[in-house]
Parts: structure tokens; sequence; C-alpha cells
């Protein structure tokens, strides 16, 4: 019964909600921590009419999901950062020839900030990267995320990791309306062959009845879109800003145990807000700028080396001082379960940061 | 598509004499948008494509088709090509036409590619789109070289072939043995109809139509997955006069990727 909240671990959770969007292609190949978003999928796809395809390689999962997109299809694809590596020249093609395709990234922590927000393809490109924090976020996410995809005919990643895969939490799914949606008449359904008026989905900017590019006016158009999708769709959540001296920024899970240590911090009386960017890119830039006025510093929560911290101090141009407050941290087994999980320690190293003291820097164990 | 500075172009004038010369692009043949195509005189591959368009056109299902293209010199094509198509990357066509297949299952999927695409880049694609018995028909335009960077070898360049990355004729000590791909397809349980054919004269030609009508065929029977692999000629990828180019086609390339019918309904055909 999809309308009924139940305990349901985030895998799940997605294919679920994936299914409620309209989603009836997936490919995929098995790679921790996604395997169950594939494994969710292969069972659910076929009850629903749709098809499932354990892919041979994630190079191949991306081609196929390609091809059903095209057809009009919602359809979508994932794996980690690792199998996401593979993907990048298809994703960068797919961008171009403006396909709507939804690619769900568990990553393993937050190391692929770059890769999802700058992507790691060839060529003038950007795509819709959305971060949820929570399995609930997740659900709706992934329907906003087809949801753009169509509105826009481009790529958007959904950038989860371990916790958003593997935590259970109640939640109910129910088909979300984002709103009317323009006909997908570029769709090549195979029906005008003859007609004169035949379709090609392409990558490179080829005409039917027509020699020859137009290689400057076609990447034009698309960088046009990507402005267009800049100023339409940058997200995010502020919590406790208009008064805070200190602002936390993080994205994803670690953003909750950010929260989780603001609480204690407010508690404890200072005064500490949270920013959180839930599009990755559009990076959620002036409202990061606004939400920073009066801030004596502003802390960067991220379970890498520093890579957003970039994008908040392009947001904020030199306005406030940026630290860095989070750092390389995981488990064994390099699946992103590392000791900067934890509210207490990042409550210490916020409040060494609101003090203006410095921050331990190297790997957070 | 007309020049008027051309003198070779007879001007139509308004009321023509009957029978009176025309340009080829003048008069288009089924599903064609233009008349003209940049690839090189003696080329191959415009011919293989015209049987490809036609065995559409014969069957009646240019209204239920759709072509993934892999990137090669046969890419130009697409322009004229009065198919609904999606342009894939170099080698992924397989998995674009297995995407579309699946959701589109009453319509003809075909790929086009050439050796370089198919049998190098994407030899993973084609292997495992077979094995699953997929229901589209790939297409393999064979002309043993990278065409399109001007003549460099793939892996069905055969041995002893000059190419301008082994200048000295292919050796199978330093560059390996040419890849057989059709006979390599047809052992594979989920190949249904797999031949090779060539466009090096007109029975070859004949003949190519004949072997497409037949995967087609295979496949609006849902019989599973069906290949064709047509040898075409490439003068200037070969460094040769253009009239030589089919005789070389013919006995050079054709003596090892052996023209005939490999698989039909599911079953090896033995030579």
């Amino acid at each position: 019964m999809p309308h009924e909240r139940r305990l349901m671990e985030g895998s799940e959770a997605i294919a679920e909600a994936a299914i409620a969007a309209g989603c009836r292609f997936f490919s995929g190949y098995p790679m921790t921590p996604f395997t169950e978003v594939l494994e969710c999928f292969a069972k659910r796809l076929p009850e629903e009419g749709g098809a499932c395809i354990n892919a041979e390689s994630e190079i191949e999962a991306i081609g196929q999901a390609w091809g059903a997109a095209a057809t009009g299809a919602r359809a979508a694809t994932g794996s980690t950062g690792q199998g996401l590596s593979l993907m990048q020249e298809s994703m960068s093609e797919i961008t171009r020839a403006e396909i709507p395709i939804v690619i769900f990234n568990m990553a393993r922590g937050q190391g692929d900030y770059f890769q999802a927000t700058r992507g790691g393809g060839h060529g003038d490109y950007r795509h819709i990267v959305l971060s949820p924090q929570s399995v609930g976020e997740a659900v709706d996410l992934t329907q906003l995320a087809f949801h753009l995809a169509d509105k826009w005919r481009h790529p958007v990643v959904i950038y989860g990791d371990y916790l958003i895969a593997h935590t259970a939490e109640a939640v109910g799914i129910e088909a979300i309306d984002y709103g009317p949606l323009p006909e997908k008449e570029w769709a090549v359904d195979g029906s005008l062959g003859g007609t004169g008026r035949s379709r090609n989905v392409n990558p490179i900017g080829m005409e039917k009845g027509s020699k020859g590019i137009d290689p400057n006016g076609f990447w034009q158009k698309l960088a046009d879109k990507e402005d267009a999708i800049l100023d339409a769709e940058q997200r995010y959540e502020a919590v406790d800003t208009e008064d805070a001296d200190l602002l936390i920024v993080a994205f994803g899970t670690l953003a909750r145990f950010a929260r989780a240590a603001m609480r204690d911090l407010r508690a404890e009386g200072l005064k500490v807000g949270l920013f959180r960017p839930i599009s990755l890119w559009p990076f959620p830039k002036e409202a990061l700028a606004k939400a920073a006025e009066g801030c004596k510093r502003v802390a960067v929560l991220e379970q890498n080396a520093g890579q957003m911290i970039e994008d908040v101090q392009l947001s904020l141009l030199g306005a406030v001082p940026v630290v860095p407050i989070g750092g390389i941290s995981t488990d064994p087994a390099g699946f992103g379960i590392g000791a900067l999980l934890d509210s207490d320690l990042i409550a210490g190293r916020a409040r060494d940061a609101h003090a203006g003291r410095p921050v331990p820097r190297g790997v957070v164990s | 598509m007309t020049d008027p500075n051309d003198p070779l172009r007879v001007i139509p004038t308004d009321a023509p004499p009957i029978g009176a010369c025309r340009k080829t692009g003048d008069s288009l043949p089924p599903l064609t948008l233009m008349g003209e195509h940049d690839l090189c005189p003696g080329c191959g591959e415009p011919l293989a494509l015209r049987q490809i368009l036609d065995a559409i056109d014969a069957m009646d299902m240019a209204q239920r088709a759709i072509g993934t293209i892999g990137i090669g010199c046969y890419t130009a094509l697409t322009s004229l090509m009065d198919i609904d198509l999606i342009q894939a990357l170099h080698g992924r066509a397989p998995s674009v036409a297995t995407g579309a297949k699946r959701m589109r299952p009453e319509t003809l999927v075909f790929t086009l590619q050439g050796d370089g695409d198919m049998v190098n880049e994407g030899l993973q694609e084609v292997i495992h789109t077979a094995a699953r018995g997929e229901n589209v028909t790939c297409i393999l335009l064979n002309n043993g070289v990278f065409g399109e960077t001007g003549g460099h070898m793939t892996a069905t360049t055969v041995l002893g072939q000059r190419t301008k990355n082994s200048i000295e004729g292919r050796d199978a000590g330093e560059h390996g043995f040419p890849i057989l791909i059709g006979d390599l397809l047809a052992r594979l349980e989920g190949t249904a109809y797999c031949a090779r054919a060539s466009v090096h004269d007109a029975k070859g030609v004949a003949r190519t139509r004949r072997f497409l009508d037949r995967a087609f065929e295979s496949q609006m029977k849902g019989q599973g997955f069906s290949f064709v692999e047509i040898l075409t000629m490439c003068p200037t990828g070969w460094f040769l006069p253009t009239a030589e180019g089919p005789d070389y086609l013919d006995q050079e390339l054709g003596a090892i990727h052996e023209v005939g019918e490999l698989k039909k309904d599911g079953v090896l055909i033995e030579s």
C-alpha cells in the first residue's frame, strides 16, 4: 500500500518514489552503497510494466537509460561515485543532447562533490544536483528530479550517500504534482520516419536536412538554458540565520549532525545558524550571501578535503571569513561512515570557529 | 541542394522534356532528405545505407522505426535519413538501442556502427546485447579502418593491411589478429540471425539487401538479436585509387571476413 507511512530503507523509498513519479526504466550495476537501489527497481519495475536491466557495466547502464529516455519514457540509472566516474562521458553527451534522465548517486561520503557539481565529463556543461538530508526528503527530491529533468530537458543527479541508502525511516510515497510540463514533441518514438519531419536527438547539433553543424550556436543555446536553470532552481534551507554570529554550511546527511550540534550550541547561548544547500548545482549563492550577512564567520562542514568551500567562498566573495571545520573522515571500508558524523565533535569544532580559535585540520578520527 | 554556379548541373526548365538529364539529387529515393552527402568518392557506406533505408521502406516500417547511430563517417549521413534517430556515443549504440526497444517494443530498432565503433570501442556492448537476446538489429559497416581519422588500424584490419598506425602492414606479432565479429556473435545463444554481406559489386549489394530484410523480419518476429555486417569500401583509408576499392574489398578484406549467412532462425549455418 504505497500511501501508508511505513518504515522503509532509503534505497526502497527512492525506487518507490521514482515509480510514483512515472519512472518506467532503470538500468544499473551493483556497487556499494547503491546496490539496493538496483535491487528494488529490479523487483518493482516489472510489476509496474516497466523494465529494469542488470547492465554489464555502468557505461552500458547509462547508455540504456539514455535510449529509454530519448523515446520519451521517464528513465533513470545510478551508482556510487566510482560508477559515476565511468558514466561521465555519457552524462556530458546526454546533457548536450537535452535528454531528461535521473541519476541516483549513492556516494561514498562527500568526496564526490566536485564530480557531482562540476561534472567529470568533457565539454561546457552543468547538470542539476539535488542533495537530500533524509529518506523523507529523498522521496520528495526524487520526484522533483524527474519533474525538473522533463521541465528543462536536462539530467538531474540525486547526491545521496550510505546513510540515505541504508537508513530506514517512516515515509509515505505518493505522487507529487509539481505542475504541468510541456509535451515531449522532441522524443524519438519512431513515428515520424518518411514524413520529412523525422527527429534526431543528438549531442552535436546536427539538424535533419542540412549538412554541417553550428557548434557555437548549439553550445550557446545550452549555456542560455543553464543560465535560466541557475536563476530558477536554487534550493536551500536556512535555520536560525537571522541573529547568527556563526553560520554553519553543510549539505546532505551531514547537515543533520550539524543541526543537532547547532541546537546544543544555541542551548549554551551561542548564536549559531545553519545554511543547507539542497541544490548543489545551481548553488544557492545569493541566499547564502544573505544568510551570512552580519555573521562573524562562516564555518563550512563537509566530509572531504575541502570542495564545497569553494562555492561558499564564491558566494560570499570575501564579505565574511570562511573557515573549514570538516575534513577527510571515513570508515575502514571507505563508505563514508566516519568519525565526523558526531554532533558533539561538530559542536566542539563550531565552538572553536565561533571563538576564533584554530580548528583542527587533517583526518577526522 | 542545388548550386547555380555548378557548371555540370543541368538547369531544369519550366517544362523539361521527358527524360531530361537531372542530377541524382533532383529526385530523392525513399526516406532520404537530401540528395548529396560529404563522404569520399568510392565510399561504400552510402551504398549500405541505401539498402537499409530501402529495406525499411519495403517493410512499411518507416513510421515505426528508430535508428541509434554510432560515431564515424556514416554519422554525417544521419542528416539525410528520414527516420527517427538517436545519436549515441562511439561504441554505445547497442545500449542506447536496448533502452529504446524496451520502451518502444513495437518499433524496428537498429544500430548503425562502424568497425572502430562496434569492434574496438564498443565490443562489450554488442556482445552483451547479443547475449541478452535483445530484440534489436545491430548493423556494422566494416571497412577495416578508422575512416574518419584518416585510415588507422581497427580490430577488423586484416593481417598485412597498411594503415597510418601499422604502416608496414598489420603484423600478428605486433598488432594481434583481426576479430571476426560476425562469427563471434553468431556463436552466442541470444543471436537469432547473423550474416555478413559486402557492397563491392551489384550482386553483393543485392545480397546485402536480402540479409537486411531477413534481419529486420527476425526482429519483428521477436526471435532475438539480429546482426548484419556489411563490408564497405574505403579507398581513402586504404590509400588506394578510388576505382580499386571494390576489388581490394573483395580480395583482401573479403578473404578474411567471409561473406555469407552465419545463423538463421537461431541455427548456426556451417560453412
